[in-house]
């Protein structure tokens, strides 16, 4: 039970879906049609986290959708900061999880 | 002939665009998607092509003759996955406006500085979820994504979905669900039956000029009957359950005030929820205008939707939440003044009458639908308020103690609640409500609001600090007609 | 209303005025014309720094403040417990990069200058530089480490300092504008009127960051503080890869300089919660508050030669605020030279902050009549060096 992509063929839409994309999550490939979102993408395989939270280390997803709330932020091809939801993917495209742990104070600075 | 900036292409922003071009003004218009429509009519991808997409909206031939007759015309240029992320005000012009092109928060991307003669704002709205325990879970969602992800994708958020809330955008929700195949357990409306018959009766013949409105909100309740789906006011979600995404809610009944009831409490077994309690305007971008607001936080707009900024006007949800026709009636108005237009010209009287029909009904909907302070009752200490920081209910009013604080950006300082990447866009009124109902009186006396953020959204350093070109770039057949541009 | 003191002003300045006074058993009452820590203390980094500062009199302050800093971060901590949010402190020191040959010679010189008046620092070799901060510009020709620089989080700063004036008596009246004088038949200074009534208080301290000079022209008074702007760029939070408080060496010629048109140079140091802030501009255009893109991209430039890898940082949140500027870069403290009555604890420019709580002992000592432990001619607001440039108007 879980999030999922209306089948193309069950929508009664009438929808065609396009050429094939392939992206890296996580080093896992995944695929989807060209003009879903990362975020789709990943929605699709039945996936709601891909970020780790910096303090609480919980997970997130989507949770607004619409690039308002940056919960779905992944890093794209070394990029960080990159709302899922919003970008396209595009074939070849390498999304990694997202965690920025808090900083730790600096101890011992060298004596002068 | 004046050049026109709209700023969205939503319902507004394309009307603005429209009427601009009937009252002869040039037309840019930005968005920051790649395709026109705004949340509203947001829609499937070229590259995802359907027949009878139409089933998903309303309004969808009026939206494809928009679309169509502005694509069409030479003296309208478009540029979508166009993001202002700044507005400066300087003198000689209303504003420049700093825009970034190309795949959203990719580096690298084109930077342009637009110096128009007239700017629309139809910038819209999202979303407002209240915070209430486990809301932070994944599988716990916006209406609004709820919908983006159907209309835009054809994605459900999951198989057997709760929506609750308030207001009648939960019906078009959990119509978008059914239309993705998913089961919708429930919609849940906050207000109470006679909060919402105080709100919605007192005049009905106010209501008789807006019929559409009446057919759109027909067509959900009749997409509701037909899904057999059960509807229940004064009751509300308190609680999300699980461990790493949600597998269950808890509601409760909630009094007129929204607090919660002891011992009304449920549990429902779901893999998705979709939580929306009203729309919060989308304000940064006229507030870094200098746009004046309304006490109660739209732009403060006049007859001609100007605002108090000479060559500045707005339309939509950021002047008052009141739906589809009303955004394009305004929208309709200030295109058309922006770009000179005669004010007394049939074209705007038409909207005018529409414009007033349909205000009418927004004042009913926040009657009936709006936020009550009651909702702070189903917060415990651990609840996450921030959801970018993680400040929970807990440390965020003992901040607020700590400090004896009646100041919003102390406390924002000191707890650091809205002082994440979102800035504050998800918790920022709610950080405001919760230290208002703390304070004297009940009012933040702060001449800061949670809505400013003149970086509206983030910019990569790198090309912040890339050169741009000191002369304006030589006009190419593609870029023609274009307002006065540096990049 | 009637009090020993009035001190205008609930920025950092003022709320260690009011906490040191009050503390010496002193009634005190703090306004401001808006919410405590809501003007240039809201508005800056945090900076406690001695690497910036000229021997003598800039030195020296600065190095008692440092050593009160110290203190008072333990003190306050246990007077507010740890329910009180944590002032961040943290004296995590500072290194200052030349990037160019011609920046070399001058940080090394002032850098021998502050080590022979007493100041800890260490001249570092380029490799060592790059120990301290890997992703440090390998470009770097001259680096100067100072373990003194630290740096607080200064809004909770000044909410603590005011906390801990409040336990000690002190009352705080936030939206409280001061409208004119209260004088004797004589023309002394007695309080001042002001939007919540008549305060009548022998003592009346200015301690309005840039906005001195009105305040003190309000109350008959003219100083030479005028307002100097500056820009600081916030990150999204980041994996921690910046250690310590960097800066070019250029921003110690920014800081001494007198210069009103646009001045920037980087300073770039992380924060507590992940966020990297990336200042400073130095510009005198008033009050003027507007968004200036010019003065980001300039910002941004620099510290992406400082850091290349900021090139991929995002900046999600930009604040800009005034630093009250003096003529001879030293703050005001002490008994105004026209009014009887007037005091002063203004005119910090950019080390607000870090001078807070020397400025706080300096004053309550001259207001008590005692010696202060860092001499205090060199602060007084009728110091010769401030005679011929006269007051704003």
């Amino acid at each position: 039970m879980s999030a999922y992509l209306r089948s193309a063929a069950e929508d009664p839409i009438r929808r065609r879906d396009g050429e094939p994309v392939a992206i890296s999550v996580d080093g896992e490939r995944l695929t989807g049609v060209q003009g879903q979102s990362i975020a789709g993408i990943i929605l699709a395989t039945g996936r709601l986290d891909w970020r780790v939270t910096s303090a609480g280390s919980r997970p997130r997803g989507v949770f607004c959708g619409i690039g308002v709330c940056f919960d779905c932020l992944v890093t794209v091809n070394d990029e960080p900061d990159v709302r899922a939801c919003l970008r396209r993917a595009v074939h070849g495209d390498v999304v990694v999880q997202q965690h920025d742990p808090l900083p730790t104070p600096v101890e011992g600075s060298i004596d002068g | 002939m004046a050049d026109v900036l709209v700023i969205g292409a939503g319902p507004a922003g394309l009307a603005a665009a429209a009427a601009a071009r009937e009252a002869g003004g040039e037309v840019t218009l930005l968005d920051s998607s790649d395709v026109l429509g705004g949340q509203y009519w947001r829609h499937l991808p070229d590259s995802r092509p359907a027949e009878r997409e139409r089933l998903l909206h309303h309004g969808w031939d009026t939206f494809t003759a928009l679309r169509r007759r502005l694509e069409s015309d030479p003296h309208v240029r478009i540029v979508t996955s166009a993001q202002v992320w700044a507005i400066e005000r300087d003198t000689g012009v209303p504003a420049v406006v700093h825009v970034l092109v190309g795949p959203p928060d990719a580096g690298g991307r084109q930077r342009l500085a637009l110096r128009p003669d007239a700017v629309v704002f139809a910038t819209g709205a999202h979303d407002r979820t209240l915070p209430f325990p486990g809301w932070d879970l994944p599988g716990v969602f916006t209406g609004g994504a709820a919908q983006a992800l159907a209309k835009g994708e054809r994605i459900a958020v999951g198989r057997r979905v709760l929506v609750a809330g308030a207001g009648p955008f939960l019906l078009p929700v959990a119509a978008s669900l059914t239309q993705t195949g998913a089961t919708v357990v429930g919609v849940l409306e906050a207000n109470r039956l006679s909060t919402l018959v105080k709100g919605w009766a007192p005049r009905p013949w106010q209501l008789a000029s807006t019929h559409a409105k009446a057919r759109e909100l027909a067509g959900y309740v009749a997409n509701h009957v037909r899904h057999a789906i059960p509807y229940r006011t004064g009751r509300a979600v308190v609680a999300a359950h699980g461990t790493d995404r949600v597998t269950s809610v808890t509601t409760a009944a909630v009094d007129a005030a929204w607090t919660p009831i002891a011992g009304t409490e449920r549990t429902v077994e779901v893999d998705a929820v979709c939580v929306s309690h009203g729309f919060t305007p989308r304000l940064e971008l006229a507030i870094a205008a200098g746009c004046a607001l309304t006490p109660d936080r739209f732009v403060m707009t006049g007859p001609d939707q100007q605002t108090n900024v000479v060559g500045l006007y707005a339309a939509g949800e950021i002047t008052g939440i009141g739906g589809v026709d009303l955004a394009m009636a305004e929208g309709s108005i200030a295109g058309w003044a922006a770009a000179g237009g005669p004010p007394d010209d049939k074209a705007v009287r038409d909207g005018r009458r529409r414009r007033a029909a349909y205000r009418a009904f927004a004042a009913r909907l926040e009657a009936a639908h709006g936020i009550r302070p009651g909702w702070t009752g189903w917060l415990d200490s651990h609840t996450i308020v921030c959801r970018c920081e993680e400040v929970s209910f807990g440390r965020l009013c003992g901040a607020a103690d700590a400090t004896s604080t009646t100041s919003l950006r102390s406390l924002k300082l000191s707890s650091r609640a809205a002082l994440g990447i979102c800035q504050g866009r998800m918790c920022g009124r709610s950080v405001e409500e919760i230290l208002a109902g703390r304070v004297a009186g009940g009012r933040l006396r702060d001449e800061v609001v949670a809505d400013q953020r003149p970086i509206a959204v983030p910019i990569r350093l790198g090309d912040l600090a890339a050169r741009r070109d000191p002369e304006p770039p030589t006009a190419s057949p593609s870029q023609s007609p274009t307002p006065n541009e540096t990049e | 209303m009637d009090c020993d003191v009035v001190v205008v002003g609930a920025g950092i300045v003022g709320s260690a005025c009011a906490r040191t006074l009050a503390r010496a058993g002193l009634s005190v009452t703090v306004v401001d014309r808006g919410a405590a820590a809501g003007g240039t203390t809201a508005h800056g980094e945090g900076n406690l720094l001695v690497s910036d500062k000229r021997p003598g009199a800039e030195l020296d302050i600065a190095q008692y403040s440092a050593r009160l800093w110290r203190e008072l971060s333990v003190e306050l901590a246990d007077e507010l417990g740890p329910g009180f949010p944590s002032l961040e402190f943290e004296e995590k020191g500072g290194l200052v990069v030349a990037t160019e040959e011609r920046g070399a010679g001058p940080l090394l010189e002032l850098a021998e200058s502050q080590r022979q008046a007493g100041a800890r620092v260490r001249v570092l070799t380029a490799s060592e530089a790059l120990r301290l901060e890997p992703e440090l510009t390998p470009s770097a020709v001259a680096a100067v480490h100072y373990p003194e620089d630290g740096q607080v989080q200064p809004v909770i700063a000044a909410e603590a300092l005011l906390a801990s004036a409040r336990r000690a008596g002190a009352r705080i009246l936030p939206h409280t504008e001061v409208t004119g004088p209260v004088l004797t038949e004589s023309g002394e200074l007695t309080g001042v009127q002001s939007t919540a009534g008549t305060i009548r208080a022998p003592h009346v301290v200015v301690a309005a960051g840039p906005w001195s000079a009105r305040v003190a022209s309000s109350l008959g008074a003219t100083i030479p503080v005028v307002p100097r702007r500056g820009m600081v760029l916030v990150t999204t939070r980041m994996r921690h890869r910046i250690f310590r408080k960097v800066y070019d060496a250029d921003y110690v010629g920014a800081v001494g300089s007198n210069g009103s048109e646009l001045q920037t140079s980087s300073v770039i140091e992380s924060t507590a919660s992940g966020t990297v802030l990336i200042g400073s501009s130095r510009q005198m255009i008033g009050f003027d508050d507007r968004l200036r893109v010019n003065v980001l991209e300039e910002l941004a430039l620099k510290a992406t030669q400082l850091f290349p890898f900021l090139r991929m940082a995002s900046v999600m949140r930009v604040y800009g605020g005034f630093r009250p500027f003096t003529p001879d870069h030293l703050p005001l403290i002490g008994p105004d030279a026209m009014v009887p009555g007037l005091w002063h604890a203004n005119g910090h420019e950019g080390a607000g902050i870090g001078l807070a709580p020397a400025t706080a002992e300096i004053l309550g000592a001259l207001i008590r009549r005692e010696s202060p432990a860092v001499a205090a001619a060199p602060y007084l607001p009728g110091r010769p060096a401030l005679a011929s440039v006269g007051g704003v108007r």
